[in-house]
Formats: structure tokens, sequence, C-alpha cells
């Protein structure tokens, strides 16, 4: 917890840089230092797994309140996000991906606002590559088992309807767009938001605090302010959390969807 | 103790740039995300499926039951109409069959009634023409020895003669029968 004692151990303040995101490790194994965001993706894995898991373990026809609250949020991926983008021909396939994509990606980010959390797991840069980087091996391979390798590269970098005078320029494009940028800005898109909010939250929190203890005078008016701007910077990230995981899944079942569409 | 590390970190110097990942993060990343994928698929995912697809067939079933039992009804409404219309269909045929015997009755009980009176008529008629035809006959002779008799008188001559007495009532007799009479 950010306590007062700790900000007026510097007599000036130190605004909050990326360095607050580099935790030292909770315990080692071995060389691998375990650090809170690590243990913050698997219980987050088992919290979505037990919810799911005991909602629908009897699985009755009338649901008692857990199994209909585990219904309501399976139910809203598998068809606002699968049925809804990817068609109800194929997304049967994809909807324990983008069930697990969406919680595991919406409770980690909600960790950022759980008291005793507070850290949102995916403003570690290299755990939103990997989900990133998972979804763009699994649009491409779906792609290519149904339209085969140039089949695929194909349907993702030529345009149809367009006259082939102007493919030299397209092509490029598309596939510069469709292959190469879609997996980049789906990690950075989520990374960011993530790594800014909290930021933002770190900000208003310590120097709320700095104002009131450190600066004197004004700071007793600006810093109860600022922390009230922190409560209501909160209530904001809780919305982007939200969002970005939302974001996240909607992105992965469209590219899928592109991917098995007849027709770029 | 967030931001007690926080200003130890940064006294250290240790600035790494965030957009650099780790690779022990990316790897723990997968492999975490990897287990919980496949424990949905296996664990999870079939059986939401298969409650929603069961549900889905009960509904449909319910559906299907009661319209099974509104068709029942429908055809149970159809043939006990179809009753009704035979049974009214019946009474009317009754009804047109018992007026017409009823007619048929009367008209053969006045043939017979029309026939007895016929009958008693004639008779009637018979008895009639044969009392007449009697009492002609017996008139007839009668008349004859009364008139010969009073003739026998006036003349004071016996007309006993057989033959003659004979002749002579034949020819009044047939004069009266003409409706001229021979004797003035």
């Amino acid at each position: 917890m950010i306590t007062p004692s700790s900000v007026t151990a510097a007599d000036e303040f130190h605004a909050p840089g990326p360095s607050i995101f580099d935790l030292p490790p909770v315990f080692e194994i071995g060389s691998l230092g375990v650090t809170k965001p690590m243990l913050q993706l698997i219980v987050a894995a088992v919290v979505v797994f037990g919810f799911l898991y005991l909602a629908i373990r009897k699985g009755t026809l009338v649901p008692g309140r857990l199994q209909y609250a585990g219904e309501e949020a399976y139910g809203f991926v598998r068809n606002s996000i699968g049925r809804d983008i990817i068609g109800s021909h194929d997304f049967q396939k994809f909807t324990p991906y983008l069930v697990s994509v969406f919680f595991f990606i919406l409770l980690n980010n909600l960790f950022a606002s759980i008291p005793l959390f507070q850290f949102p797991t995916f403003s570690r840069s290299g755990m939103a590559y990997a989900l990133a980087g998972l979804s763009w091996v699994i649009y491409n391979a779906v792609g290519m088992k149904k339209h085969g390798v140039l089949g695929y590269l194909k349907l993702q970098s030529v345009p149809s309807g367009v006259s082939p005078a102007m493919y030299p320029l397209l092509v490029p494009l598309e596939f510069f767009s469709n292959i190469l940028v879609r997996p980049v800005t789906l990690a950075l898109r989520l990374f960011c938001n993530m790594f800014a909010g909290h930021i933002l939250l770190v900000l208003f929190a310590t120097g709320g605090f700095y104002l009131i203890t450190e600066y004197g005078g004004i700071g007793y008016v600006a810093g109860p302010l600022a922390l009230v701007l922190a409560i209501v910077v909160s209530f904001l990230e809780m919305l982007i959390q939200f969002l970005q995981a939302y974001v996240f899944a909607l992105l992965n079942a469209m590219y899928i969807a592109g991917a098995l569409a007849d027709e770029h | 103790m967030m931001s007690t590390h926080l200003f130890l970190a940064a006294a250290e110097g240790e600035e790494h740039n965030p957009l650099i990942p780790l690779w022990e993060e990316v790897a723990i990343s997968l492999v975490v995300f990897g287990i919980l994928f496949f424990a949905i698929k296996k664990f999870v995912a079939p059986k939401f499926e298969a409650t929603f697809a069961e549900r889905t067939k009960a509904i449909e079933g319910g559906i299907a039951a009661a319209e099974s039992k509104q068709a029942e009804a429908d055809a149970k409404l159809a043939e006990l109409e179809q009753q009704l219309a035979d049974a009214r269909h019946e009474a009317a045929r009754i009804r047109e069959e018992a007026r017409e015997q009823g007619a048929q009755i009367v008209a053969e009980l006045r043939e017979q009634a029309q026939a007895e009176a016929t009958r008693i008529v004639d008779h009637g008629k018979t008895q009639i023409e044969a009392e007449r035809q009697q009492a002609v006959t017996s008139l007839r002779a009668e008349v004859g020895t009364l008139a010969t008799t009073l003739a026998g008188r006036i003349v004071g001559e016996s007309l006993d003669d057989d033959e003659r007495q004979s002749r002579v009532v034949e020819r009044f007799l047939a004069d009266l029968e003409a409706g001229t009479p021979g004797v003035n």
C-alpha cells in the first residue's frame, strides 16, 4: 500500500515512472523470480475456470443462481462475440478460446482495481505480447487450414473489387495491415491502456499524499482534490479494464472471421 | 510497500524499457493461458453447450407436445361436430319418413273407406234390385190374377179359358211396361 511515510522519505516529489512496474520477486524458484503479475496470472486462471466449472457442474435445465450467472457470462462471449462475429456455422469451435481470452484478460485487468492485487497484469508487456502472439498464430493457422497457405495469403493481401492496376500499391499495404500490424496493435492496445491507467492512478494517489503531507499551504486543498480524482479515475479505469478485455476478444473473433471468410 | 520498491528501484537506476518483454513473462503467460484454455475446452464448454442444447430440446419438445395435444383436441372436436351433424341429419330423415308414412297411411285408409262405401252402396243397390225384381214378379202374378178375376166379375163370364186369359194379361202388362196402357 501507498503510505505517506514512504513518500516523506524524499523531500522532493518523484513522479511515478515506468520503474513502478518492475516489482521485485515475491519468491524465487531457482533463478526464476516469481513476481506478483505472474501469480496474478495463475490466480486469474484458477478463478475463471473455478467459477465457470462450478457454475455448470450440475448443468440443470432450470438454472440456480450460480449456474445462471455462469450461463450469462459464458453466453455473453459465446453469442455476442463468437456467434455474432464468426457466424453460426463456425463459431462453436472457437467459443472455448474466446471465453478463455475474454475472462482471463478481464480478471487480470480488474486486478488493477481489486484491493491487495492492485496491479494490472498486462501492464507487463511480455504478457500482452504472449496473448497477442497466440491470437496471431491462431487466426493465421485457421485461415491457412481452410484456404491453404497461398490461398490464405491471397485472401488477406489481394482486395476484391479493385482493378489489378492498383495491386502493386494495395497488396503490400493489405499484407502489412492484415498480417504484420494486427498482433502489434492488439498487444500494444492492451498493454498501453493498462500501463497508462496504472501510472495515472499511482500519480494521483502519491501526488495527493505528497501535497497533503509535504507541500503545505495550497497542498491541503489540492491534495484531497487529487485523491478524489484518484477515485474518479479508478472508476474510469474499471470501465477501460472491461472494454480492453472486450475489444481484445472481439478483435480475435473478427480476425478469425476474416480468415474464414470466402472473400476479402 | 509498492512505492518503497518504486523509489528504491528508481534510486538504484534500474530503468528498464517497459516495451521490452521479459522472456519468462511471455512463457508463463502462454503456459497459464494454455492450461486455462484446455481446461475450459475440456471441462466447461461441453457442459455449457450440452445444457443449452438440452434446454432448447426441452422447450422445443414442450412446444411439440402442446401442438400435438392441440391437434388431437381439434380432431376430436371435428369428430364430435360430425357426429352431431349426422344425428341431425338422421333425425330429419326419420321425421321426413314418418311424415311420408303418415300420409301414406291416411291415403290407404281413405282408399279402404272409399272401397268399403262403394261396396256397401253396391250391395244395397243389388239387394234393392233383387227385391224390386221379386216384387215385380210377385206383383205381376198377383196383378194378373186380380185383374182377371176383376174383369171376369165385370164381364160376368168366366175368363177361365187359360189360353186367352194369359194372352190378355201379357198384352196388358206389355203395354204397361211400355208406358202406354192399352186400356184408357
